[in-house]
């Protein structure tokens, strides 16, 4: 396994945003995170790069292990060694992820440089290649470019770019195409799925759209208010969603010949992370919530049809 | 960039035009006849009107602002009442003298501010950020001809280790720039650790962390550069105010200089010496803020791009 | 703004440390100088040469000046002037600073251009260089200290103003109290500057403090209160020639003003955290 996190606690102070989560994902595999703002996702994607210092955070329990490695345990130096180099990381906002006063260039050679300990020339014919493998016109001037001269999709191209630099085995994007025009998004996932396949590279696609997942991702993990709800195979977990919660969020997706007025939105907004209800967090939420929901969170558990599950009153295929 | 300073120049030009009418308009503002003050008590009639025939002061005000700064665009600033020296020559031996002062306290400032402020912000609402803002508090709020005169008493008199007073060598340089020098040294730090904490929380600054860079080079080679942006904006945006400094710190460490000039003139009513000074002060302000600018386009390439 | 909404942040504020030892200072401050005639054994003009530069002792805690005088009472004394020129001054030039920038803000257009040309112009100069013209033209002693001082930050309150008001004029509230009918003066009072008001409160506030040392510096250069009138500034003109004999005669009118001008700053920072307007002060 490349990746497996186990039973991961994210605390920021006296809170715990993220509880008990737990991945796989293997090398040319794509694992999809999902769930709405606020549950979490980013928090799993700062906890593997061993980046929560940044905001305050810290890993509470449990563990992150990479290529056999816990990360949890490694020193923040030797922490630094995996950043960029083997776990890569592609921002979600393009626009403000690179550096305004800094050439592009300037900006992809360092991953060689300092990782691969390559000379100046040497990581700028490397970056070249790369923007050029990333279908990116005229890679060589577009090295003596500053961000503000591109758009927003060449920017996420850049900050792909970015990403491969240090040829790495984990690429971890976080909502890669939120801040992005919709005929973009659709290229830039397409570009993401196809490195994964091509490299041979794990890639951790962490998204709010149920839609991405399925264009591309094999597995997926649902992520609710800081705990896992269900992770399946994706073609499963469309086809029959155990959790209330996964189905709800399927039902957002807008579908050919779906009858006017029949795409169903979730009641309620995500709790914050003070405001988290006992028991199930989904409960309040839940068309199917009962006594047991409100007293006790569902045991997050294998299922028998396979994948993981937490949820007292799972649907059965026939409910989905 | 050469289409960006013409601009930039252009644009100051209204604004000296204003600056320059205010400050043409004292010895009109002052009570009393104007060529009172261009002149001593007890003057004979036939100098009166000489004077009066030389700045037109028989004529409409819009022709004597004319008169005048035609003569001050060839550098004739007037004579002075008190010594019966041309004013341009005053200001020519002042003007040196302030300008080491200015600049070496400008330098100073800027180094010890920028340090403080990376400092403080790095070690941000611990004690070394404790300690520096609240001696830059501290700085900011003492009077600074009260400050110098501190100096004065512990370095020079007690200790005897610099001159008093006067501008004769180097070592007479340090107390005074080290009194305007606090002052500035806590804006800056202020501002450069504000500015510190602010781009540091960028998102750009997270992808840099993400590409496995060390903190330090990234907050010295990445979030420094940005956080310079907005200081060297306020450091242009202050020249005038160090300048300001100057006036008073002239005037404690009795140095030669445009300060004591304009202080001496306020309290002599040496008119043309004070219009002088000001509009000197003022020039050195613009200039300030158009070295700002450049420098902010320099450092910043989304502005040079606007610039075209 | 309702005498509650004023008192809850001062209150909040003064139980910060830092703010409650700020605010204990200036009440102090502000209670001796209005009680200095009830508080001093000696007057502060008598002169009695043969007490002259007595250094601080029992029966001259803070010692005298070169004419005999109690220093101690010369500096409550000067509180009184000092503050008042910078209390009052300060305080006529927030409210032109309002008007015109509320005005500005509000109505735009040429009125709006030309407020900001001028302000700008100001702005740009160093306050003591601003109130240098205005004490040249109207001439030193202390209605020439109070207009330098008002002029000098005039620009900053009407920049302030002018910011709050730009930001919150386009608010849907506000286009729906015009479609309601709402008069110019009605928004302007009853929505737009309420909602200036506290920030630029606070400015004012720290620039008391400024103004306070404006006004030591001009005193200090002989253009401030005229003797025999204190002022902590003309008290220190006279002391730095007798730097040497007698430093105490610059040393504790100094202290004065440092320790009133930073308990000013420790007391406008922690209402600035009371108010949370920080963003809001540092956005104009």
């Amino acid at each position: 396994m490349l990746l497996s996190v186990e039973n991961l606690s994210v605390a920021i102070g006296p809170v715990e945003p993220l509880s008990g989560l737990s991945l796989a994902l293997d090398r040319g595999e794509i694992l999809g995170l999902v769930g709405e703002s606020g549950s979490g996702k980013s928090l799993t994607a700062l906890a593997v790069t061993g980046l929560l210092p940044l905001i305050g955070g810290r890993v509470s329990s449990g563990s992150v292990s990479f290529d056999g490695v816990d990360l949890c345990r490694l020193p923040e130096a030797d922490l630094r060694g995996y950043r960029g180099r083997r776990i890569a990381f592609v921002t979600q906002n393009p626009m403000t992820a690179l550096d305004p006063i800094q050439r592009i260039g300037d900006q992809v050679d360092v991953v060689a440089r300092l990782h691969l300990g390559l000379g100046k020339a040497a990581a700028r014919a490397r970056t070249v290649d790369l923007l050029a493998s990333l279908r990116i016109p005229e890679a060589a001037a577009i090295c003596d470019a500053f961000p503000h001269q591109l758009s927003g999709g060449m920017k996420q191209r850049i900050v792909i770019a970015m990403a491969l630099a240090g040829d790495p085995d984990l690429i971890i994007a976080d909502e890669p195409t939120t801040a992005l025009d919709v005929t973009v998004q659709a290229q830039i996932i397409h570009l993401l799925g196809q490195l994964a396949r091509d490299r041979g590279l794990g890639l951790l696609l962490i998204t709010h759209d149920m839609g991405v997942v399925a264009q591309v991702c094999d597995k997926v993990a649902v992520l609710y208010a800081g705990r896992l709800a269900e992770t399946r195979e994706v073609g499963q977990l469309f086809a029959a969603p155990a959790h209330p919660y996964t189905r709800a969020l399927i039902g957002c997706i807008p579908r050919e010949g779906m009858a006017p007025g029949s795409l169903s939105g979730i009641p309620g907004a995500v709790p914050s992370v003070a405001t988290y209800p006992g028991g199930c967090r989904f409960h309040p939420r839940c068309p199917r919530a009962a006594e047991p929901c409100r007293a006790a969170p569902p045991p997050f558990a294998a299922r028998p049809g396979g994948g993981m599950l937490a949820c007292h009153f799972p649907l059965e295929p026939a409910d989905a | 960039m050469p289409g960006f300073l013409i601009r930039r120049v252009l644009l100051l030009l209204p604004v000296f035009l204003a600056v320059s009418v205010v400050i043409f308009l004292i010895l009109h503002l002052i009570p009393g006849d104007p060529v009172d003050n261009l002149v001593k008590v007890g003057t004979p009639a036939a100098k009166r009107a000489e004077i009066t025939a030389r700045y037109g002061l028989d004529r409409p005000l819009v022709v004597q602002y004319g008169i005048w700064l035609w003569a001050v665009m060839h550098g004739d600033l007037g004579t002075s009442i008190v010594t019966h020296r041309p004013v341009a020559s005053l200001i020519g031996q002042a003007l040196p003298h302030s300008l080491a002062l200015g600049g070496a306290a400008l330098a100073f400032s800027s180094a010890l501010g920028i340090l403080l402020g990376v400092v403080a912000a790095a070690w941000r609402d611990r004690w070394p950020d404790q300690i520096i803002m609240g001696g830059v508090l501290v700085g900011s709020t003492l009077p600074s001809f009260w400050l110098g005169l501190l100096l004065i008493l512990a370095f020079a008199v007690q200790l005897g280790w610099f001159p008093v007073s006067g501008a004769r060598g180097w070592d007479s340089l340090i107390l005074p720039v080290l009194t305007i020098g606090l002052g500035g040294t806590a804006l800056v730090a202020r501002v450069t650790r504000v500015a510190m904490i602010e781009a540091g929380g960028r998102d750009f600054v997270m992808l840099l962390h993400a590409k496995g860079l060390p903190p330090g080079r990234i907050r010295l080679r990445h979030v420094l550069r940005h956080a310079l942006i907005p200081v060297v904006t306020i450091l242009a945006l202050r020249i005038g105010w160090i300048l300001g400094g100057a006036v008073t710190v002239e005037y404690v460490f009795a140095r030669p200089g445009l300060g004591s000039t304009l202080i001496k003139g306020l309290n002599q009513h040496d008119y043309p010496v004070v219009q002088a000074c000001l509009l000197m002060l003022a020039v050195a302000v613009m200039l300030g803020t158009l070295l700002g600018d450049v420098v902010q386009a320099l450092m910043d390439p989304r502005v040079r791009g606007a610039l075209g | 703004m309702s005498l509650r909404r004023t008192l809850g942040p001062v209150r909040s504020a003064l139980a910060t440390r830092k703010g409650a030892l700020a605010g204990l200072w200036l009440a102090l401050v502000v209670v001796v100088a209005v009680l200095a005639p009830l508080l001093t054994p000696y007057a502060y003009d008598i002169q009695s040469l043969p007490d002259a530069f007595r250094p601080p002792a029992a029966t001259h805690w803070l010692g005298t000046d070169e004419f005999g005088r109690d220093l101690l009472t010369r500096i409550i004394y000067g509180a009184r002037t000092s503050l008042s020129v910078s209390v009052v001054s300060i305080a006529v030039s927030v409210l032109a600073g309002m008007i015109l920038g509320a005005a500005a803000g509000y109505f735009g257009g040429r009125l709006d251009q030309a407020v900001t040309v001028v302000v700008d112009l100001t702005w740009s100069f160093p306050e003591i260089l601003v109130a240098l013209i205005l004490v040249a033209i109207i001439g030193p002693g202390v209605t020439g200290t109070m207009v330098a001082i008002g002029v000098a930050y005039l620009a900053q309150f009407t920049r302030l103003t002018r910011a709050q008001i730009m930001t919150i004029r386009s608010e849907t509230y506000i286009e729906a109290a015009r479609s309601l009918g709402a008069s110019d003066g009605f928004i302007l009072a009853r929505h737009l500057l309420p909602n200036a008001l506290g920030p630029v409160l606070i400015a004012g506030m720290l620039a008391t403090g400024d103004a306070i040392i404006l006004e030591a510096t001009l005193g200090f250069f002989g253009l401030g209160a005229q003797p025999p009138l204190p002022s902590w500034g003309a008290m220190m003109s006279s002391g730095s020639g007798l730097l040497f004999k007698a430093p105490w005669i610059i040393l504790f009118p100094g202290l004065a003003v440092a320790t009133t001008v930073i308990a000013i700053n420790l007391f406008g920072d922690a209402l600035i955290h009371a108010l949370d307007i920080k963003t809001r002060l540092r956005e104009a």
